[in-house]
């Protein structure tokens, strides 16, 4: 099965049920495809693109942190010829925030939900395409408009939108508030708006086609966990996302319309007219992080499933713990609803409350355990090939404990008092969602690689990409816990006018200086990931020796995914399995004459 | 299948070594940041505790820290052990044949959800030393304030009461970013934001409390050594947030009383008719 000639491939794309998914010609091919692999790679192209803004974004706030107000080489006369060279203080706010609003809701959810979630669930449960393709198509031409509305609020004169990614109210909802992002600061709602209806249309999609298109055979309980992380993402994002929605509504009617939901009665910003009011800036906080909490799971969730698959492959050994892990991410999931209150232990909430949201907050870690447990387990007593993917799943799970650790210095509320808003908090986040999520997502790249042209990334080059990331993001992010535990605050444009921190800038020139190095190593991904569609060798249908459905298919899957109909007999992660000669064995693979119906299976 | 075993069979041990640098120089990079005077990371440690209640969350921090800390080594070893005994280069043994462990997985839940709780539970006494019993008098009413700080875009304004001992009267004594407070008393602050939210943020104190237009809020302290510290904006505020600066002073309950009435007197004498005099009784 896995060495099969690619010619048939050629044909492939011609007929089996192409007529159905494409508009026909090259714009109804490409653009604007029904397919779902079309979608996931546009969906993958783009975010690539954004985090490579993302990036940028963020070593303007390295730079500003190591050498404030000083003239950027080369770029600053380019970029701020107006500040004399300078980032000023009013684009400093705009670059943390953008740097923020890009990696989220540009990058890490749609690579993860869009990207994988597209491309990868129709050929995991082994369906021809998702249930609703138009819909799908949607979900992807819906980022555009908040591609638009974002990018146009960056350039926005004199600044752009300068409220944060979490946009807290007054500050983001009264003009006067801000008076230099008056129209940025609303196209910036706008387009996070869009974001959510895109991530929604997405969702139910996703969750009708993992329940209702599965292949024959292919129970809740053989699903890969990059299919149960998908199923239970997708769960979050159509429960929570409506509240984000209608949070961004009102602060935009706040804004244009006046009404006041988050304004106090009377206020008066800035020498602007008293407001009518009447509402409460921390509603906002409650409704957003009601979202945005749920959405750090949703931003990690879906990594989680791709690493156990791609851990259990690279162990050759069955998934430790395939029950408990799927509950521990439905656990995750549960949990993750009511845990928002610890983004604002010190926002000025009933602090009764933050007993509760602590208790609640802690028991997550319970989950996070039990999984990082399971990968490790799954490691134990196999036979562990340290290729590309492999060293990034490992590095996600050895960097996850180190977030998920310094996550319990927050939870505990008296320790959050201090460490609130500092560099502490910028250290942990980063640790879940790049050491943790891109590393994951890089290794996921790598994994699905072949599937998705039909070629190999360069197994070298990925290593010294691995490499070189894997020192300089640990460079970056582990000293800022550092400068964190001095108090170092978040979002200031020039800390070291403070006595408590001045004497920080040395450290925070080496992290910039490691994050330049991080950013500069991801060049070698470019070149790899664009060369190798063209120039990598070509690989049959399984290179990984796999047993997952996709696998199956042939490399590229043409349009309808399979060149015949997928019947499952067993779990995905039979590995070594002694029931077969090889060392893996396949979730299509018909069981032995003798033996019982899928003995192997991890649930019988 | 070539390609995804090309190279394989020696570099496993590098890569475990890599791994296992993770847990080892994580753990160096705290200890020599704790120790006091280790040369690159100079003062790169919790700035000194003057506060009487913010000791217990320097305890917490550091009890969180050795927890976690010792987290950290075992797993981050027991990774290494397990990638570095598996390396598929050179175990020669079959693969272990096993979808997991009921015993295992009742353990690794257990264990973490009583330290958990533990720690969410012994917590919860200085979470509300800070947030929820605000000092008494001595008849058992609540210490009033003894001043209230008023956060705005970009600044801090102060006012401590006048002669009639009320803060909201017209007698009150205005001043701008300069904090006075005397040394080893209980100190209440009424703080409030008047327009956007603020972060009323003294990182010598422990103290940090976000500032919400239309409510009004408490906090206290009891400061136990004097000097002159940082009052930081920790909650973005608007382009001029970095720039937020305000100084705390602690000093002896003399001084302070002399610094009040000069700054009382001082304004008199900025007012055009001095004739608020006589309305002091």
């Amino acid at each position: 099965m896995s060495d099969e000639a690619a010619a048939e491939q050629a044909d492939e794309h011609a007929d089996h049920g192409a007529h159905k998914l494409t508009l026909g010609g090259f714009i109804g091919t490409y653009v604007f495809s029904r397919d779902h692999k079309v979608i996931g790679l546009q969906f993958l192209f783009s975010t690539l693109l954004w985090f490579l803004v993302g990036g940028l974004l963020a070593l303007g706030i390295r730079w500003q942190l190591a050498w404030p107000w000083q003239n950027m080489p080369v770029l600053g006369n380019m970029l701020f010829s107006a500040e004399g060279g300078q980032i000023s203080p009013e684009f400093y706010t705009t670059l943390f925030t953008m740097h923020a609003t890009v990696m989220i809701f540009f990058v890490i959810i749609p690579i993860l939900a869009g990207a994988f979630g597209n491309f990868l669930i129709p050929l995991m449960i082994g369906a021809e395409d998702m249930a609703f393709p138009t819909l799908n198509m949607l979900s992807y031409w819906f980022m555009w408009p908040a591609f638009i509305l974002i990018g146009a609020s960056f350039f926005q004169a004199p600044y752009g939108a300068g409220a944060g990614w979490t946009s807290y109210p007054p500050l983001s909802s009264v003009v006067t508030a801000a008076p230099g992002s008056e129209s940025a600061q609303t196209l910036w709602l706008m387009g996070v708006t869009c974001v959510g209806i895109a991530s929604m249309l997405g969702s139910v999609n996703y969750l009708t086609t993992i329940i209702q298109m599965r292949a024959p055979g292919m129970t809740m309980f053989r699903l890969p966990m990059t299919i149960w992380a998908m199923f239970i993402t997708a769960v979050l994002q159509a429960f929570a996302l409506p509240v984000l929605t209608a949070g961004g509504f009102m602060q935009l009617m706040d804004r244009l319309l006046a009404t006041g939901f988050f304004v106090p009665e009377g206020l008066m910003v800035n020498n602007g007219e008293a407001l009518s009011g009447g509402g409460q800036p921390l509603l906002w906080q409650h409704l957003f992080w009601f979202y945005s909490h749920p959405a750090v799971y949703i931003m990690i969730l879906p990594a989680m499933g791709m690493v156990s698959d791609i851990i259990s492959c690279f162990s050759r050994k069955p998934l430790f713990g395939y029950k408990p892990m799927v509950f521990s991410i439905s656990g995750i999931a549960g949990l993750g609803f009511i845990v928002w209150g610890h983004h604002m232990f010190v926002s000025g909430m009933n602090p009764g409350l933050g007993m509760v949201f602590m208790t609640s907050t802690m028991m997550i870690a319970l989950p996070s355990a039990v999984k990082t447990f399971n990968w490790m387990g799954t490691i134990w007593g196999g036979k562990v090939q340290f290729t590309t993917p492999m060293l990034f799943a490992v590095s996600f799970v050895s960097m996850f404990i180190i977030g998920g650790l310094s996550g319990i210095f927050m939870a505990a509320t008296p320790v959050d008092i201090f460490i609130h808003d500092t560099y502490f908090i910028v250290a942990h986040f980063h640790y879940v969602l790049f050491s943790g999520t891109a590393m994951a997502v890089f290794g996921a790249i790598y994994f699905w690689f072949p599937k998705m042209f039909g070629r190999m990334m360069n197994e070298r080059w990925g290593k010294v990409h691995f490499f070189l990331t894997f020192i300089f993001l640990n460079g970056t992010f582990y000293l800022m816990h550092v400068i964190g535990t001095v108090g170092f605050p978040r979002r200031l444009a020039d800390p070291y006018h403070y006595k408590t921190f001045a004497h920080l800038q040395p450290m925070n020139q080496f992290i910039t200086i490691c994050a330049i190095g991080m950013v500069a190593t991801q060049v070698i991904f470019a070149i790899n990931f664009i060369g190798s569609i063209f120039r990598g060798p070509k690989v049959g249908r399984n290179p990984w020796r796999a047993n997952g459905l996709e696998w199956m298919a042939p490399s590229p899957p043409g349009h309808g995914n399979f060149d015949f109909q997928p019947i499952v007999y067993r779990g995905p992660y039979e590995y070594g399995s002694p029931e077969v000669d090889e060392d893996y064995y396949p979730q299509i693979k018909p069981p032995p004459e003798d033996a019982p119906d899928a003995v192997a299976g991890p649930e019988e | 299948m070539h390609v995804a075993r090309e190279g394989e069979k020696q570099v496993g041990r590098f890569w475990s070594l890599l791994f296992l640098m993770v847990p080892v120089l994580g753990v160096l990079v705290f200890v020599f940041a704790a120790s006091p005077d280790s040369k690159p990371f100079l003062d790169h440690w919790l700035p000194l505790n003057i506060n009487e209640q913010g000791y217990v969350i320097d305890d917490l921090f550091m009890f969180i820290l050795y927890l976690t800390g010792v987290i950290l080594i075992v797993t981050g070893v027991v990774l290494f052990r397990f990638l570095w005994k598996y390396d598929a280069g050179r175990n020669s043994e079959p693969v272990k044949y096993v979808h997991g462990s009921h015993t295992l997985e009742i353990i690794w839940s257990i264990l973490p959800a009583i330290t958990l709780l533990f720690i969410a539970i012994y917590q919860m006494d200085a979470w509300a030393e800070h947030k929820m019993r605000r000092p008494l008098l001595e008849d058992g009413s609540l210490k009033p304030a003894l001043a209230q700080v008023t956060a705005r875009q970009f600044e801090w304004r102060i006012r401590y009461a006048g002669p009639d001992e009320q803060i909201g009267t017209p007698d009150d004594i205005h001043v701008v970013n300069e904090l006075h407070v005397p040394v080893d008393e209980d100190v209440v602050l009424q703080i409030q934001s008047e327009d956007v939210l603020h972060s009323f943020f003294l990182p010598n104190l422990r103290i940090k409390q976000d500032l919400v237009p239309g409510m009004r809020q408490f906090t206290w302290f009891h400061a136990n050594q004097g000097g002159i510290y940082d009052l930081v904006c920790a909650e973005l505020c608007g382009w001029g947030h970095y720039k937020m600066r305000g100084r705390l002073v602690v000093e002896s309950r003399e001084d302070f009383d002399a610094w009040l009435s000069e700054m009382a007197a001082e304004q008199e004498r900025t007012q055009p008719e001095p004739a608020a005099d006589g309305e002091d009784e």
